[in-house]
């Protein structure tokens, strides 16, 4: 357990279990960093990161933006709005021609699966996901369960309940396999045109009832509607979709036991997930966010170390 | 051969009798090992340095313990022993902390696998004295690390360093310790390896997985 086994972090797919584990002992050390006066070490000061987004994003950016600065990491930024693929310009020229201005590292978060592959063959750089259409986010994944095993004490034999659009997700299937990977129990709920095919061949408990989903649960994983992403209609109305499948205050009130609730960000109060169950004592939704960038900080310092 | 000849009197400084040496101070063979200080020696060393720094330090109330991961810190518990056996000052009086250097090093992408340990420093070191401790002192880069990241927690008064041996032949940096074990001479094909548990140092010759 001395170094990461990948060159690049393009999904969880490719990482072992060890590897998690080794991202997650690393990032310890670094939300110890970030709880000193100067949050701030010089691990990275020779290496250059390019933070590519081809897609809109707010706190991925600037949580990787923070991990790199926090590492004493040079950075430069891109997003789509005002490059040059509008003008015509390919993926590989694009990220070549800023690689020729010597940047060992390229953040990217792009629209289309499997860009960040196809990237990798073609470059010498080390490729880290920030997200590929609705397929893998992996750091997202990472820090979920890290968040999971600081406030439980560990990931193995708990079971998580993702719940909302898993079928548009990229955090979804990151998040199945990375806490298939730790030893956990995973199932999905949401209304069926929202679970994709796919899951039956993972492995998941698939539940179409959200109060069932709760009760056996130790982790809720509520992820957003994303409206965005929905060429046909999947569901008929948002507030049909609170009335079924929004996770309300009542519902915990019903359980027994204590579930923690999670949300990847940015939350439509009132839609998947009411205000009064967001700001409650069980939600870890805000250190999510703290541990954002703790973890983001471990895969970058452990891939420019390999 | 001129090199290792001019070992021949491989002497101590610091404190304490020299240790058994051979005649003719050979290169260790791969297996071999030779024995720097035993325990009687070693408990010797240890009462001086807790008489020393009680003589500077008095009643410890504005100073703390900062050893160094992973092989400082036994050596940080053996000294807070040794000042409870000369003066019974309580251990837990004491304000006792880790560090790790880790991310401060210079030779980050050197090939070398950095896989950080735990730093624990639960108080404030501002405007306080620290002694900073680690098992040997070498080229001096590790204490370089350890300065720039103590500064990442505060401003302390001071900084003392106290190590059990110092080589002082390699250093590749202007650094010095105060308080000292023993002073040993020894080539840079050598290793030199504190264990407090069995209460011995050893000399042990430098391989791959041990440099």
């Amino acid at each position: 357990m001395a170094s990461l086994s990948t060159k690049h972090l393009l999904g969880i797919a490719d990482l072992s279990t060890e590897d998690i584990q080794l991202i997650h002992s690393t990032a310890d050390e670094f939300k110890e960093v970030l709880s000193r006066k100067i949050k701030k070490v010089p691990s990275l000061r020779d290496v250059t990161i390019a933070n590519l987004f081809f897609e809109n994003s707010t706190r991925t950016k600037i949580s990787f933006e923070l991990a790199e600065k926090r590492l004493s990491a040079d950075v430069v930024n891109f997003s789509s709005s005002n490059s040059s693929t509008k003008k015509g310009e390919t993926l590989i020229d694009t990220v070549n021609n800023i690689l020729a201005m010597k940047v060992d590292m390229v953040v990217m978060r792009h629209p289309q699966p499997g860009a960040h592959r196809l990237l990798s063959r073609h470059i010498d750089a080390k490729i880290i996901n920030a997200g590929d259409g609705a397929h893998e986010h992996p750091t997202q994944a990472l820090l979920d369960a890290y968040s999971i095993r600081e406030r439980l004490g560990e990931v193995d034999g708990k079971k998580v309940c993702l719940f909302g659009d898993i079928k548009h997700s990229r955090v979804a299937i990151s998040n199945i396999l990375c806490l298939q990977k730790l030893g956990a129990e995973v199932m999905v709920c949401g209304p069926g045109s929202l679970i994709p095919k796919y899951v039956n061949g993972l492995g998941v408990k698939v539940s179409h009832n959200v109060q069932e989903a709760l009760a056996w649960c130790d982790v809720a994983n509520v992820l957003r509607i994303q409206l965005e992403r929905q060429n046909v209609r999947y569901i008929p109305s948002l507030r049909e979709y609170n009335q079924y499948f929004g996770i309300r205050k009542s519902h915990l009130d019903a359980l027994d036991k204590e579930t923690v609730i999670m949300h990847p960000g940015p939350i439509n109060r009132g839609v998947e997930i009411d205000s009064d169950v967001a700001d409650s004592e069980h939600s870890i939704i805000l250190d999510q966010v703290e541990n954002g960038v703790a973890t983001r900080m471990a895969v970058l310092y452990l891939l420019a170390e390999a | 051969m001129r090199l290792i000849l001019r070992r021949l009197k491989l002497g101590s400084r610091g404190g304490g009798a020299p240790a058994k040496l051979p005649t003719f101070y050979l290169p260790l063979g791969p297996m071999e090992k030779r024995l720097l200080l035993e325990e009687s020696l070693l408990n010797l060393i240890l009462s001086r340095l807790a008489f020393q720094l009680i003589e500077s330090h008095q009643s410890f109330e504005e100073s703390v313990f900062i050893a160094i991961q992973p092989r400082g810190i036994e050596l940080m518990h053996a000294v807070v022993k040794a000042l409870e056996e000369v003066k019974a000052i309580k251990p837990e009086s004491l304000k006792q902390g880790t560090l790790d250097i880790t991310f401060h090093r210079d030779d980050f992408r050197s090939g070398k696998s950095l896989i950080p340990k735990s730093t624990d420093i639960p108080f404030a070191i501002e405007g306080k004295r620290i002694i900073l401790i680690d098992d040997v002192l070498y080229t001096g880069r590790t204490i370089r690390a350890a300065l720039d990241t103590l500064v990442d927690f505060g401003r302390p008064k001071d900084v003392e360093l106290l190590v059990l041996i110092d080589r002082k032949l390699h250093r590749d940096l202007p650094i010095q310790a105060k308080y000292v074990g023993k002073t040993i001479d020894s080539i840079e094909e050598e290793r030199v390896t504190v264990d407090l548990e069995g209460k011995s140092v050893w000399i042990t010759p430098k391989t791959s997985d041990n440099g």
